[in-house]
């Protein structure tokens, strides 16, 4: 597809926008690998600081979080099977798999909520501590990361059923995809070095 | 360059399975590594090394970057490569000017 895409280019002068819009994806992921390393170095410097308020060791429900890790990895599975659905223009299943992929990251939020829940109650909250702090931080933007991406596949369900893609607007699903893997390795890096190494 | 890309054929739906079984091979034994008695001394490097390993897998299998062309690869990889080092720099200048 990229090399159709080079050639595709150098038609009458202008740009194929199906590559203009992957590469405009793959430099805003390149950025928010730096918003998110942001977040991590922060959580790095104040895991320590845990003040009068509880430590990750004695709050850290790992089983829970590696279920919830589990689904969230089990979604980038059925994103890619709708992806490759899409560049085969099996829209039908393109978009049963695009609502499994946002029914599983809506569980892992559920999830989310419910480990904060979990943690308010323990006594963690925003304010506890400098660890606290730099935890609901990273992990609530996370959050609104996988949110926002729920809202796409949707979206692109939405407008794959209404009959408004076409076989050549297979790019919509693989940006979204792109999207959604992202989220999905940063919470790879997330839970190893947020969770498995601090406790 | 485009072309080298061209003749590496796309994983199958199979394939795409496969991949999913390493990963939670991989994500099982990140959390029987955590709990296994005795391995204080190389718990971090292991676990920082399957995470790494699940990073890639899904980066180039599943966000297909191997089949990419070299500018979509240099392009995530100049984030790749800068977040760490840049951040890298700043925790060790808070850890030398703070502590810990």
């Amino acid at each position: 597809m990229s090399a159709d895409a080079a050639v595709a280019e150098h038609h009458d002068g202008h740009p194929d926008p199906v590559r203009t819009r992957k590469v405009a994806m793959w430099v805003f992921l390149g950025s928010e690998c730096l918003f998110f390393g942001t977040l991590i170095s922060t959580f790095l410097l104040f895991r320590t600081r845990t003040g009068d308020g509880p430590t990750a060791a004695e709050i850290f429900d790992i089983p829970f979080t590696s279920a919830s890790s589990f689904i969230l990895l089990m979604s980038s599975l059925t994103m890619v099977l709708a992806h490759h659905s899409a560049e085969r223009s099996d829209w039908r299943r393109s978009r049963i798999w695009l609502v499994a992929t946002a029914l599983l990251g809506t569980v892992f939020i559920a999830g989310q909520v419910f480990e904060f829940t979990e943690f308010v109650h323990n006594g963690l909250t925003v304010t506890t501590s400098p660890f606290g702090t730099a935890f609901f931080v990273l992990t609530s933007f996370h959050g609104a990361h996988v949110a926002i991406g729920v809202i796409m596949l949707l979206g692109t369900a939405g407008i794959s059923y209404a009959g408004r893609m076409r076989p050549n607007e297979g790019m919509n699903v693989e940006a979204v995809g792109l999207y959604w893997h992202f989220v999905d390795i940063v919470w790879i890096v997330i839970f190893t070095v947020v969770y498995l190494l601090q406790v | 360059m485009a072309e080298a890309t061209h003749h590496r054929p796309h994983p199958t739906p199979k394939d795409y399975w496969k991949i999913a079984v390493v990963l939670a091979v991989i994500t099982a034994a990140e959390i029987w590594a955590t709990y296994l008695p005795g391995l204080d001394a190389v718990v971090a490097p292991l676990l920082l090394t399957m995470g790494a390993a699940k990073f890639f897998i899904v980066v180039g299998w599943y966000m297909h970057l191997r089949y990419e062309e070299r500018l979509m690869k240099n392009l995530f990889l100049i984030g790749l490569v800068a977040a760490p080092v840049l951040f890298g720099a700043v925790l060790f200048t808070f850890g030398v000017l703070i502590g810990d």
